[in-house]
């Protein structure tokens, strides 16, 4: 009789859900980081849902082409979307500047962080600038929440039949989302200052890993995930 | 218990390590960029010119937009790299946003017809 036979539900069990290690290998920070996201990623869905719906439901909508084609400071009209293919590139770069930020936290190069944190930094600032310039030019042509140009001027900012309704939908819609990214933008850039400051201080060479660096990097990727969606639908459609 | 911890982070660290090089980073750009322009081509050229119609325009941009989101999600965000019970986690529950949007445009449509 065999004695070292061990039955099918003695054994040991090792695999990743069995208890004993992390069955993602994701430090527990970053799971929730990416919890957090698709959280996130649910309140822009339900506005760019929102406005797609608005958009299916009028006959007309403003011309995107028309309503965006100035480059604040230097043109009034006439550069269609010239001036968001700026602000697009910004934001994509300062997505570079993060992940060679956490790249250069793998290899615990400690300056290189703080040089790609400082770009990803400015270039957050900028993409900021840029929109402030936006919301003030569509502002003094009149949109704001709850206020839209005069009927005369509207002809300028559609190809089809004018509908203020639209243009009030548009104009609300705009706001809200790009001013709700916007805070994101903001928060994002208050946020790698201060992980910045860490690095600067030695923080997470102390601690031995940048792991806080990657953490904060999925919330910038995610930034300008959402803006990828927003020219489009905005922008572009 | 504690070896196999300090395994699974090594062996997690060594997985990242081979995630993204400087020069995939630098790769992944460039289509980013690439796609952005297309999509600028499209609108700035391609449509004003009638060379398509505005409905395979904005499907086409529908297409270069999820494209871009998946580089992003994908390699700066790292989520190719990682486990794929996480990937299913995280990915899985986004059915929800498209059912919202066919509940919501339907709803649109509906009201195109009947509210116009």
């Amino acid at each position: 009789m065999s004695t070292t036979a061990v039955s099918q539900l003695d054994e040991v069990k090792t695999g990743p859900w069995n208890g004993g290690k992390s069955p993602f290998s994701i430090e527990y920070g970053k799971i929730m980081m990416w919890f957090f996201l698709v959280s996130d990623a649910f309140t822009f869905s339900a506005f760019l849902i929102y406005y797609g719906a608005q958009r299916f439901s009028k006959i007309t909508w403003p011309d995107p082409d028309l309503v965006f084609q100035s480059v604040p400071g230097l043109a009034d009209a006439g550069y269609p979307l010239v001036f968001v293919g700026i602000m697009t590139f910004i934001l994509i770069m300062s997505s570079v500047t993060m992940v060679l930020a956490v790249e250069a936290g793998h290899r615990n190069a400690k300056k290189e962080v703080i040089g790609w944190m400082i770009a990803t930094v400015i270039g957050g600032l900028m993409f900021l600038g840029c929109q402030a310039a936006e919301w003030t030019h569509l502002h003094h042509e009149g949109f704001w929440w709850g206020s839209i140009p005069p009927v005369e001027e509207l002809k300028h900012f559609f190809t089809e039949p004018v509908s203020e309704v639209s243009a009030q939908q548009f104009a609300n819609l705009f706001f809200t989302i790009t001013g709700f990214h916007g805070f994101h933008v903001f928060t994002g850039v208050l946020i790698n200052i201060i992980i910045l400051f860490m690095t600067i201080s030695g923080t997470f060479a102390r601690r031995g890993s940048y792991l806080m660096v990657e953490k904060v990097g999925l919330y910038w990727h995610f930034v300008d995930l959402v803006w990828v969606f927003v020219f489009t639908f905005f922008y572009l459609v | 218990m504690t070896d196999q911890n300090i395994h699974a982070a090594e062996e997690h660290a060594h997985e990242e390590h081979e995630g993204m090089t400087r020069r995939k980073i630098w790769q992944v750009f460039g289509i980013l960029l690439a796609i952005t322009i297309v999509e600028f081509i499209i609108a700035l050229w391609v449509l004003p010119g009638k060379h398509l119609s505005h409905g395979v325009g904005n499907c086409i941009y529908i297409v270069l937009t999820l494209l871009k989101a998946f580089y992003i999600v994908a390699y700066f965000m790292h989520l190719k790299f990682e486990r794929v019970a996480f990937k299913t986690t995280i990915v899985a529950v986004l059915v929800l946003v498209i059912y919202f949007i066919i509940l919501l445009l339907t709803e649109g449509t509906y009201l195109h017809v009947h509210m116009n």
